[in-house]
């Protein structure tokens, strides 16, 4: 494909031509920030270790939310601005199933926990359909539309599953239930530094899944087709993949990790509102682009590294300069890395 | 030899690598100024490549490329085009969504003097300049042929005229070198006659040009002087007669066995 | 890949008919738009008794107005997406905010300022002119939509900034107490309460919202004129042969760095001209204001009115302004006094896990907004009033589809 190859020519001219100047600033950037943290490590490692705990397990749901967002853009360059929603309506309807079965912290017995098992695969299957759903209805018919109509229809989503949550529970505090065992069994001190069983379950079950997506895309005859197809549409469609299903695919399978971030996160934090994808989804988005946007590991490496800058600068640098210094650092990398930590296998059309 | 005031460009041992792979290895080349020039070699041999590191697209690993005696290596392609190398795309790009005649407007942006405060108060002088710029548009188009599809949009053009169409928003900038990537591609034999003819005109105004084409009997009808290039290296330079015998080319061509 | 099936031939003069009507199209818009921006205030004042409210909201839009033609230099003629428009309109309205009111008295230097507002409209834009250009020195060189993440991530550091060095800015108090523009002279009537038509020598603006009115409907029409100029000059081609091809285009000698920087540098000037106007019209400036939902609502409003072209995006900015500020806040008591006129009344009152209609339909509005979006969006993809471009490319992508369709057909 002439464009395709001139594109990547041009890719590497540019990336070689300002090699020295940005890279140099891009390790600076690093070196500076490692420095700045092995100093604090060293003077007060419990800290240290604690915020890094938590930074981890933060960062382990944004990975979550950011494999979405980053499939959808690789496949289809969409900033699928819905996908935080879907994210938040996904703890919501986990906490609607598990108050239907009575299900809550006070009175926790072994069915509770089989319920809350089902719960998983449940929200997954119907989050899915819904994102399959909004695939088919507010972007497929604008495929071929100038580039900005999905995403004026993909921000009109947004509003649209954040304004059915609004109508089911109003602004208010969505409770849900702390079912993940804690006191004094499930938490330790390790070398000072205290861990919970919330903490290593969210961080377990984020390596179990982003390995099972893994294993998928670089394994199934799907993730192959889907790779292909984020590769270059026109020429996967000639290879006779079929790329609406391909699309519904991807949709389907980022719908079923948010799914998942999303009952974590219910499980990790216990409460949310129905606004809280829009500022989940900023972050989670921000962090598959920190990454490289399109890129799955790097979105998984992103998030990480959104939960660890989030968590150092609220304990180090103050909390309401969190969001600059988020922000800022996106904005740094992406002047010295212009695709993105691990640049971008996605080719430009 | 003739003497280096002859030479419009002047490649000295241009290299071009992408990693390990070398694109364009060690060429020099020079080309006179006022004479067809034409660059030639199998898909993949490097030509485009070449063309990229004159008009500042990509930055040559190491070498030089000299305009009038100046050294112009790694400059930014605006620049290139502003010092007087204009250039046509082998797989052409036009502004789609954009008139003929705007296509060719944007050509003349190089020597254009309008400010952003000419334009923003419409002043008399950024009118005026606006109306002869139209009419040197106009009569570009009229020189390739296509005047009378000065409104259409670039898109909606056959594929020849598009080709001519991107002649002529490379004239525009009024380019002393003038470099068409393939101009004949897909081109019917009558097209090629007049791409030729075209290409000759072009000569009369004053512009050297040199191209990269495929079609050896719209290479051999046109170009005083061959390059070929075979994996980045420069294999034969000479006159049409010479470098079509020249066992070199002929192996570069039809591979060794032949 | 480049598809080089030309669209079905048709006659010359059809195209130069429906060029001729499109054009045509343009200038009704300004038409209709021009009169009813005229005979609208007459109106409102006639049948509202007095009442200047619409006035006032309709003063409002018009900042949203600005802010959409603004964006549109950036996005429309220059195919940059930007994703923290808000970031400069918070700029231009904190410069006019901090220099026109008493807020510096209580910051660190002890001292307030009280600079002319028609001075600090040209302050303001020039200041948010130069940080677009800062912003965009290091980053234009992005590639699409890494651009439009840099300018969301822009976005949400201004406001959190004004409210952080609250020292300065008061922070989430806001910044109260801002100067109104004056006057040498103005005229007034019975429209402003007055007896008799009079010269008021001098004027201040004090939230009088016939006179700031009248000022926002002459900045509107003045920044009209010049970005129809803008579109037609040397720039306004550069711009589109840079969203149309980059490459091309610096071939072509255009200077893409430079050509780019100052259509984010002018769309910005545009939001801080309007930032100023902001702070001046509600007297009052807080970093909410300006969150990352402003930037989303004036690219809403250009993508629906039809990018690229200026009548369609001030409509596009009205509707949504429109949508957002009088029908949705307006639905719950119409659905409210329309349930009691044909006898459902009941349904209006509250009662069990029922929050009443009104309520009900107070809750449903954000949900009502998102759909308006997505409906509005798959019925006109290329937007209400597109520009010629806009409607070739849909067509031509149709034309595509069907193609592939008979290709799919035939295989």
């Amino acid at each position: 494909m002439a464009t395709s190859v001139s594109a990547l020519t041009r890719i590497r001219s540019a990336r070689l031509a300002g090699m020295s100047f940005t890279d140099y600033g891009f390790y600076v950037l690093c070196g500076t920030a490692i420095v700045l943290l092995a100093t604090q490590a060293v003077i007060d490692p419990r800290t240290f270790f604690q915020v890094l705990d938590f930074g981890i397990a933060d960062g382990a749901i944004y990975a979550l939310v950011a494999l979405g967002y980053t499939m959808v853009y690789g496949i289809i360059e969409l900033i699928n601005f819905a996908h935080g929603d879907i994210f938040t309506l996904s703890a919501v309807i986990g906490s609607a199933i598990l108050g239907f079965f009575a299900v809550n912290e006070s009175s926790f017995s072994l069915a509770d926990l089989l319920t809350l098992l089902l719960v998983f695969p449940v929200v997954m299957l119907i989050i899915g359909g819904i994102n399959v759903t909004i695939e088919r209805v507010a972007y497929r018919p604008l495929r071929n539309a100038p580039r900005l109509a999905p995403l004026i229809t993909a921000i009109g989503m947004s509003f649209t599953v954040e304004g059915v949550m609004y109508l089911w529970h109003g602004s208010a505090i969505i409770h849900f239930p702390d079912l993940l065992p804690h006191g004094a069994g499930f938490q330790t001190y390790i070398g000072g530094v205290f861990f919970t069983f919330k903490d290593v379950f969210v961080i377990v079950a984020a390596v179990i899944l982003v390995s099972l997506l893994a294993v998928f895309i670089n394994g199934s005859k799907l993730g192959k087709a889907m790779r292909a197809t984020a590769q270059d549409r026109d020429a996967a469609q000639l290879m006779g993949i079929d790329i609406n299903r391909t699309i519904s695919a991807t949709f389907f399978i980022g719908a079923v990790l948010a799914a998942a971030g999303g009952i974590i996160y219910g499980l990790y934090f216990n409460n949310l509102d129905y606004h809280l994808g829009f500022s989940v989804g900023l972050i989670a988005f921000t962090a598959a682009v920190f990454g490289g946007i399109g890129n799955i590991p790097g979105a998984a490496l992103g998030g990480l590294l959104i939960g660890l800058v989030k968590a150092f600068s609220d304990n180090y640098i103050g909390s309401r300069w969190t969001h600059i210094i988020v922000f800022s650092i996106l904005i740094a990398v992406l002047v010295f890395r212009p695709t993105g930590l691990l640049g971008m296998r996605v080719p430009e059309k | 030899m003739s003497t280096l005031d002859d030479h419009i460009l002047v490649l000295n041992n241009v290299t071009k690598r992408f990693g390990g792979l070398v694109a364009v290895d060690d060429v020099s080349l020079s080309i006179k100024r006022g004479e067809i020039f034409a660059l030639i070699g199998p898909n993949g041999a490097g030509k485009t490549t070449l063309f990229n590191n004159v008009t500042g697209l990509f930055k040559p690993t190491s070498g030089h490329v000299i305009l009038n005696g100046k050294d112009i290596t790694g400059s930014k392609p605006h620049e290139v085009a502003r010092l007087g190398i204009a250039r046509t795309f082998q797989n052409i790009r036009l502004f789609d969504y954009m008139t003929c005649v705007d296509n060719v407007r944007v050509g003349r942006h190089v020597r254009m003097h309008a400010k952003l405060w000419d334009g923003l108060f419409k002043l008399p002088a950024e009118r005026r300049e606006e109306e002869r710029v139209t009419e040197e548009a106009m009569d570009l188009l009229r020189f390739v042929g296509i005047a009378r599809q000065a409104n259409q949009y670039a898109r909606n053009l056959p594929y020849g005229q598009q080709r001519r169409l991107e002649i002529a928003r490379a004239l525009a900038t009024e380019p002393k070198l003038l470099l068409l990537d393939e101009p004949a591609a897909g081109f019917t034999p009558q097209e090629k006659v007049e791409l030729m003819a075209l290409v000759r005109k072009i000569l009369d105004r004053g512009v050297t040009v040199w191209l990269i084409e495929h079609d050896m009997k719209v290479v051999m009808g046109i170009s005083e002087r061959i390059v070929v290039l075979d994996h980045g290296e420069k294999i034969a330079e000479g006159p049409p007669e010479e470098v079509r015998t020249d066992p070199r080319v002929i192996e570069a061509y039809l591979g060794k066995s032949a | 890949m480049r598809n080089r099936v030309a669209a079905p031939p048709r006659s010359v003069w059809a195209r130069l008919h429906l060029r001729e009507r499109i054009r045509d199209r343009d200038t009704a818009i300004y038409g209709v738009l021009l009169l009813v921006a005229l005979v609208f205030p007459a109106i409102t004042l006639y049948t509202t008794d007095g009442s200047t409210y619409l006035i006032a909201v309709a003063g409002h839009a018009g900042t949203y107005v600005l802010l959409a033609i603004g964006l549109n230099v950036v996005v429309g003629f220059a195919g940059l997406l930007d994703l923290g428009y808000a970031a400069f309109f918070a700029i231009g309205a904190y410069t006019y905010a901090l220099f026109a009111s008493q807020q510096l008295l209580a910051s660190p230097i002890h001292h307030a300022y009280h600079f002319p507002f028609w001075l600090m409209m040209f302050v303001g834009l020039l200041i948010a002119a130069s940080a677009g250009a800062v912003l965009g020195f290091p980053t234009l060189r992005l590639r699409g939509d890494y651009l439009a993440i840099v300018t969301l991530g822009f976005g949400e550091i201004v406001p959190q900034v004004f409210q952080n060095f609250d020292q300065w800015t008061g922070g989430i108090n806001a910044i109260g107490g801002i100067d109104q523009p004056t006057l040498p002279a103005w005229v007034t009537g019975p429209w402003a309460g007055a007896d008799s038509i009079s010269i008021v020598a001098p004027f201040s603006f004090s939230f009088d919202p016939i006179a700031y009115y009248v000022l926002i409907f002459i900045l509107v029409s003045v920044a009209i004129v010049l970005v129809n100029n803008l579109q037609r000059s040397r720039l306004g081609r550069a711009w589109m042969a840079i969203r149309e091809d980059e490459v091309a285009a610096a071939a072509m000698g255009i200077n893409t760095v430079t050509t780019k920087l100052l259509a984010f540098a002018i769309g910005a000037s545009f939001s801080g001209f309007a930032g100023a106007y902001y702070g001046a019209s509600f007297g009052l400036v807080s970093p909410d204001d300006f969150l990352f939902i402003v930037s989303i609502t004036v690219l809403v409003m250009i993508v629906l009115g039809g990018m690229g072209n200026i009548p369609g995006v001030i409509v596009g900015a009205v509707t949504i302004y429109f949508i957002l500020n009088w029908f949705l806040p307006l639905l719950p008591p119409a659905v409210e006094s329309l349930a009691s006129s044909i006898g459902l009344g009941s349904l209006n009152s509250r009662a069990g896990d029922w929050p009443g209609l009104g309520n009900e339909t107070q809750n449903v509005t954000l949900l009502l907004f998102g759909l308006i979006l997505v409906t509005m969006m798959l019925l006109r993809p290329q937007g209400i009033f597109p520009s010629r471009i806009r409607e070739q490319e849909l067509k031509h992508a149709t034309a595509q589809e069907d193609e592939a369709a008979i290709e799919q057909a035939h295989a």
